[in-house]
Formats: structure tokens, sequence, C-alpha cells
């Protein structure tokens, strides 16, 4: 046996500054509301200080937006292409620099957000650089739509900038983005990294703050589309204040998918494939593969290989270069977590955890799974949004989409079989926006992503990501 | 072994239904962990623990038609001092004819001398050659049978005949114990190496071997990957412990410490010792004993401070 000594990644490449303005019109600037402070999740130390927009400051955001669309608007595509094409470029350059403060700001493990992450959000920026001068060919139009108001969660927060900004840019539109609350700074160093490229002013805003600037950008009657990603009860209130005003909406939203292995599965690999589904990002994924659904003639084995597995799972300091569950994001979300676990235990699920020490200071929860899940569980209904695995059972292919199916989330599935035609089957049947088949969590950004049912609606990413962004 | 197990290899169909029923292996998946598993960074204290690790597992190696005694003799003394305080390794690798000459240079040092047989490398001859060759080794004092299965009957499906020959060979051993080369760069599929594993193992191995380092792809992780899981799901069914010897291809420390990497997270500590897992190699001492020194000194000598032999 040997203990891996430590091996972390230095933050010196990382130049946090103690307080960070709002981003608008290409410059930093003071915000109206009172400062807030971001949390490393992992030790609680505060990293920075940052600027709350105020209604006013997103009104002034939203103004430089408005003012720079008609210029971006009217470049050819092949000179935004450009654009994009030079911020991948320095997103891949400064790729350790943002990593670091993304394992910073969020708690994620730096080999995820090294590894998973950074790559991606690079790899967005040129694929939709590379659409910016073919859109005539897409089939939805050249017309951009005006001024977007993105709102972003902490889970992923470069990369769902990444989603969000690229197509949005691609299309012709300029955007006053707000990112989550606890995960601001990544968001900040975009807005460095676009002045670097030159980005006309006004072309991306970044109004940092809480619910009610999220809130003011939606409201805002300027703003001619609204996306969001977050929680299913926030999608509502946003759907209800923009109906009937004209914008255009997408909402990518929460999930509860169903990992379906049978009988005949690479076992090896669907442990892999379950362990990534639920404990990668601690969980903290809106398509996690949080309902684990095992044939019951193979339940036994499973169970016994994946509990070993977990045994495995390195938990601890987020700059770690060999750990593989960080922090959980903020002291509320680990007060949801807990508390829903708690729900499981005490309606009759079996909780077990590998032996895990966690450490003292920051917001920490150990890899758990419940056993003995039934659908009519708490544990089984709701997101958690933690490294929180519920496993039921099932005994026929019909039976497994029919509790697949019996959630009002569709976002994601995975199904694990080495038969060809049942994954069909499966995947013809199962209602969530994206199905894996023998693997779990793989994103491109030519492929679509988006939901069914409580899970939200339009798609990012692909082709179909296109059409959010123009005036079809 | 459970009855389930033991009537296995009654027939050639029991035997195929058997390796046949086992969990296919996801070759993306596969191929994933393994990589994964290399992204693994072992520093300072963990990396000069793995080195020594990793020196004392290695069964220096040479195989070639221009091997000599002198030859034999200068690396079995780099085998029992390596040099600069470093470990012995485990074992030493050569021909059948060379064994009286390896077992008299390793004497008393605890090195063992492993020998390749059964018509190594290509194993294309017949069972009694197969059985003489090894009975011819192990006479000559070998420790240590590296045998190579039958990769044209196995890729026929005729698995009977190479459950039967690794059984011969592994009675033929005696006291000696039986590595079984499953030569994976030609089995080509990861199913047929979790099979043949199988195969191997039911039939008696004490190791499962990667490669002959004759054929390229050789030990590539997600291979060894593959025989890691094999090994631990038998201990797991019959509670029978088997080893797992990767050959071929490795040639830095890099390589060396994400195969331990693998076992530790795979398999488990209990395989990390000489006993369970060795690294079939050549070219690696040199390369383990520089960066052994580059972390006990904080520099890097040129190659000519290390031994050629």
């Amino acid at each position: 046996m040997f203990e891996y000594a430590p091996a972390p990644e230095s933050r010196e490449i990382v130049d946090l500054r103690p307080s960070y303005g709002l981003f608008i019109d290409g410059e930093f600037t003071e915000g109206s509301g009172p400062a807030f402070k971001t949390v490393n999740p992992a030790t609680e130390e505060t990293l920075a200080e940052v600027a709350c927009a105020s209604a006013d400051d997103v009104d002034r955001a939203v103004r430089a937006a408005r003012k720079a669309f008609g210029g971006w608007s009217g470049l050819p595509g092949s000179e935004r292409a450009k654009y994009l094409f030079r911020i991948a470029r320095i997103i891949q350059e400064r790729a350790r620099e943002l990593a670091v403060l993304e394992s910073l700001d969020n708690g994620k493990p730096i080999r995820e957000s090294r590894d998973v992450d950074l790559p991606l959000v690079a790899a967005h920026f040129f694929y939709y650089a590379g659409w910016a001068d073919k859109l005539q060919y897409a089939g939805f139009g050249t017309k951009p739509l005006g001024v977007a108001g993105q709102v972003i969660p902490w889970n992923f927060p470069l990369l769902m900038l990444a989603w969000k900004v690229a197509p949005a840019l691609a299309c012709g539109n300029t955007v006053v983005l707000k990112p989550a609350e606890t995960t601001p700074l990544t968001a900040l160093l975009f807005a460095e990294i676009s002045r670097q490229a030159e980005l006309p002013p006004g072309v991306v805003n970044i109004v940092t703050g809480a619910g009610e600037t999220g809130a003011a950008v939606v409201a805002h009657p300027e703003v001619d589309k609204v996306a969001f990603t977050g929680s299913t009860e926030v999608g509502r209130l946003i759907a209800r204040t923009v109906a009937g005003t004209g914008k255009k909406v997408t909402l990518e939203l929460g999930g509860k998918a169903a990992n379906i292995v049978f009988d005949d599965a690479p076992i090896d690999q669907a442990v892999e494939g379950i362990v990534n589904g639920i404990f990668f990002n601690q969980g903290h994924v809106c398509c996690a593969g949080s309902r684990l659904l095992v044939q019951e003639s193979v339940q036994e084995e499973l169970l016994a290989a994946l509990k070993r597995r977990l045994g495995t799972l390195r938990l601890g300091d987020p700059l770690d270069k060999n750990t593989d569950i960080g922090a959980i994001n903020s002291a509320e979300q680990l007060a949801r977590i807990r508390s829903l676990s708690e729900a499981g235990e005490s309606e009759g699920a079996e909780r077990w955890s590998p032996a895990c020490e966690l450490p003292e200071r920051g917001f920490w929860f150990p890899p758990t799974l419940f056993t003995g899940v039934a659908q009519s569980h708490t544990i089984a209904r709701e997101e958690i949004f933690g490294p929180v695995l519920s496993v039921l059972t099932f005994r026929t292919p019909a039976e497994a989409v029919e509790k697949a199916n019996n959630t009002p989330y569709g976002l994601s599935a995975g199904v694990w079989t080495e038969k060809g035609s049942r994954i069909l089957w499966m995947a013809e049947r199962l209602r969530a926006g994206v199905v894996w088949a023998n693997t779990f969590n793989k994103f491109d950004p030519a492929s679509p992503f988006g939901g069914y049912k409580e899970s939200g609606y339009g798609r990012e990413g692909g082709l179909h990501g296109l059409e959010a962004y123009l005036d079809v | 072994m459970t009855t389930s197990l033991a009537d296995v290899a009654a027939s050639g169909a029991t035997l195929r239904a058997f390796l046949h029923g086992l969990p296919g292996v996801d070759r993306v998946g596969a191929d994933q962990r393994a990589a994964m598993l290399g992204t693994r960074s072992i520093k300072t204290t963990a990396k000069a623990r793995a080195i020594d690790l990793a020196i004392s597992m290695v069964d220096l190696t040479t195989l070639e038609g221009a091997d000599t005694r002198g030859k034999v003799r200068a690396m079995c003394v780099k085998a029992v001092r390596p040099g600069g305080g470093a470990p012995r390794v485990a074992a030493v690798c050569v021909y059948p004819d060379l064994v009286p000459v390896a077992v008299e240079a390793v004497a008393g040092s605890g090195v063992k001398v492993a020998s390749v047989a059964t018509a190594f490398p290509s194993g294309r001859s017949s069972l009694d050659v197969k059985v003489a060759d090894t009975a011819f080794a192990v006479a000559a004092g070998a420790d240590e049978i590296d045998m190579v299965i039958d990769r044209g009957a196995f890729l026929s499906g005729d698995y009977l005949k190479v459950y039967e020959e690794i059984v011969a060979v592994k009675a033929a051993c005696g006291e000696a114990h039986l590595k079984v080369i499953l030569e994976t760069g030609e089995l080509v599929t990861y199913d047929n190496v979790r099979r043949a594993s199988w195969l191997a193992m039911l039939a008696g191995a004490d190791f499962i071997k990667t490669s002959t380092g004759k054929v390229s792809p050789a030990a590539t992780l997600p291979v060894t990957l593959i025989m890691l899981e094999a090994v631990r799901d038998f201990r797991d069914r019959t509670g029978r412990q088997v080893g797992v010897k990767p050959a071929g291809g490795i040639r830095t420390t890099k390589d060396a410490i994400k195969n331990l990497v693998l076992v530790q997270e795979t398999a488990g500590a209990d395989w990390l010792t000489p006993d369970w897992f060795r690294l079939g190699a050549s070219s690696l001492l040199n390369d383990l004993l520089m960066q052994r020194e580059k972390l006990a000194t904080g520099r890097y000598a040129g190659p000519d401070y290390f031994t050629l032999d």
C-alpha cells in the first residue's frame, strides 16, 4: 500500500484581487448594491468582495448591451468568428489559471476543472466561432434577437457561461450575464479575457449579485431573450415573469436522472459510469444519474462492486491533483443535502457511505448511497444536487422505462447493456433530453442538451443551440 | 473452489459457456478508466516509495537470440545489486538454456530465476515439446516458468486445448511458479483478454502476464486494468490469489508508477508486493535508478552514471 503524498496545484497562478466590480460597457465599475463576499467552500476562507448590481446597475448594463448590439450584429459573421476564436485561444492559454480559480471558488476538484470544465469551455467557443459565418445554412435565419439576459448557476460557473455566451455572440446578440452569487470569480476573469480579446465594449456585460439582480435582468423590458440554468423553482418564477412579454426563453432546470443497468451490462464500466454519474462534481450536476435502476438479478453483484469502488474515492482538498470528491459549494446546499438524506433515512431507506474522513473546516458531504429505495421515497423524487445515490431495482425493460419516466423531470438517462437493439428500444421510450448508452455525463459542444417536462425547454449546444439566439 | 467452477472445464462446451458468460468489457469505458488513473500525481515521498517498490517488482529480462553466458551473468549482477543502495529486483528472466548461468549468478541473493518456455514466443509446437521445454528449464533450476498460450487455438475458439496445455505445463512445473502469457496484443479485444485471464486462472496459473515483449502493443494500461479486475474477481469467487505481470513496453518510471496506481486502485494493496505483481522489463530499471537518484539529490545525473548491462 502506498499513500499518495499531497500533490497540490499551486494557487500562485491566480491573481486574486481583494474586490471586484461589475463589468459594464467594457469597464469594471462599482455596484450600487451592498458588496458581498465569495468564499472558498473547502476552507470557508473569504476569497474576495464582489460588487452587487442593483436594478439601476442592471439597467446600465442592458443599455450598454443595447448600444453595442447594432455594431456587433452588423459585423459580418466571419468577423464575429474572429473574436470568438480569439477568446477560445486565450481561454486555452489561461486554462490553468481559470481551472485553479474555478476550483477555489466552486470547490470542485482540480482534476475536473482542468480535464473537463476548461477543455469544454474552450471547445464551446471554438464550436460556435465556426457557426458565426455559416448561420444561413443552419435553417433558423440569420437575424439575432438583440440583448440576451443570461442567468447561470454555481455548479459549472465558467462552462455555463460558455454555453450561454458563445452561441449568443456567434448569432450577433449582445449579452448581460449574471453569474451565481457563490461563484462569480471566473465570470469576472472572463470579463478580463474579453477585454484582452478586444471584444467591443458592451457586447458582454457581467453583473454580479444574488436573486434580485437576476430578477432585474430577467424583468428588464429591453432584454429580448432570457436564458436560465438553475432550479426548477426559479425557472417557474422566470417563466411567469416573461409570460406575455414577447421575450424568448430557454430554461435548463433540474433533473432526477435514471441510470439503468441491465444484467448483461459491462459491469466494471457500469460501476465507473454510476460513480461518474452521481459523484462527478459532488453530484452538483443537473443531469446527474441520481437514481440507479439496477436489474434485480445483478443487484447484489453490482452493489458489492459499487461499494468497493466507493472505498477508493479520495475526498479532500479540491486543489490536490488526486482528489476525486471536492467540497459542497455552500453551507446552504450542504444543509439541503443533509436534510434530504435524513428524510431518506427516516422514510426507511438504508444509508451507506464508505469510511471517509471529512475535513474540519469547509462544507463537506461523504459519497452516500441509499439502498432499498422505492419510487415513493422523497430521495427518489426530489433533486438532491449532491453526492447521494438512490438505488432502485427493476425486473423487465418495460418496468425500467416506466420507473425512469415516472418523475416530473426529464433531462437525462443512462442505459447500460451490451445489447445494441435494447439501447435503441430504450432510447425511443425514455423521456429525457439526453440518453447516454454505456457511458454517462459525456458532453460535446456539437451535441444539443436540454430537458423534457420540468427539466425545462429549449436546447443548448449543437446546431439546435443556435435556434434560441435567432429570430426564427 | 466452488462446485460450479470445478466443473467449468468438464468439456469444451461448458468452458465456452462459462467464458462467454463473463460480463463484457466496454472498450471506451475501460480506456477512460485507465487514462483517468494515469493522471494520478505521485510526488515526493510517495514517489520515492513507489520507485523502490517498482524496482523490487522488476523481472529483469533478456530474451534475445544473441544472449550469451556473459550477457546473462552481467545482467544478474545488476539484478542483485542495482546500485545506489536500491533494493534487488524480483527476478531475472532468460531463455531455458541460460537458466543454469542465471541460477549460479544470483545464488543466495533472493533474486528468482524465471525462464520462458513452451516454444516461446509463438507457442507453435506440440504439447510434448512444450512440456519437455518446461521440464528442461525446471530441471536447470528455474524458480518460475513464463509460458505462452496457444493464441491460434484461443482465437479459433478451442478453449479446452488452451486449458489442457496450461494444466499440463503446470504439472511439469512441479514446485516452480507458473506465469501464463496471454499475448494480449494478438488477442486484440478486451473481452478476449478477460476470457483468457479467467481461462489461465482456472487452469492453475500462479500469475497472468500480458505479453512476450515480441508483439506490439504489449502491456497497455487498459489491458493491465482488465487483468487486475480478473484476478480481483477470481479471488472473490474462489479464494485463490493470482498475480499479474505486465511486460513489454514499460520503459519509464512514469509508466511503472501508473501501473502501481492501477494495482492499488483496482485489485488493492494485497497485490502491491513482488509476490503478486511484477513488471517485466529491461531498460526500465535504469530509468527507475535515474529517477531515484534525482529524488535523492535533486539533480539528474547523465546516462553514463548508470550501468549498461
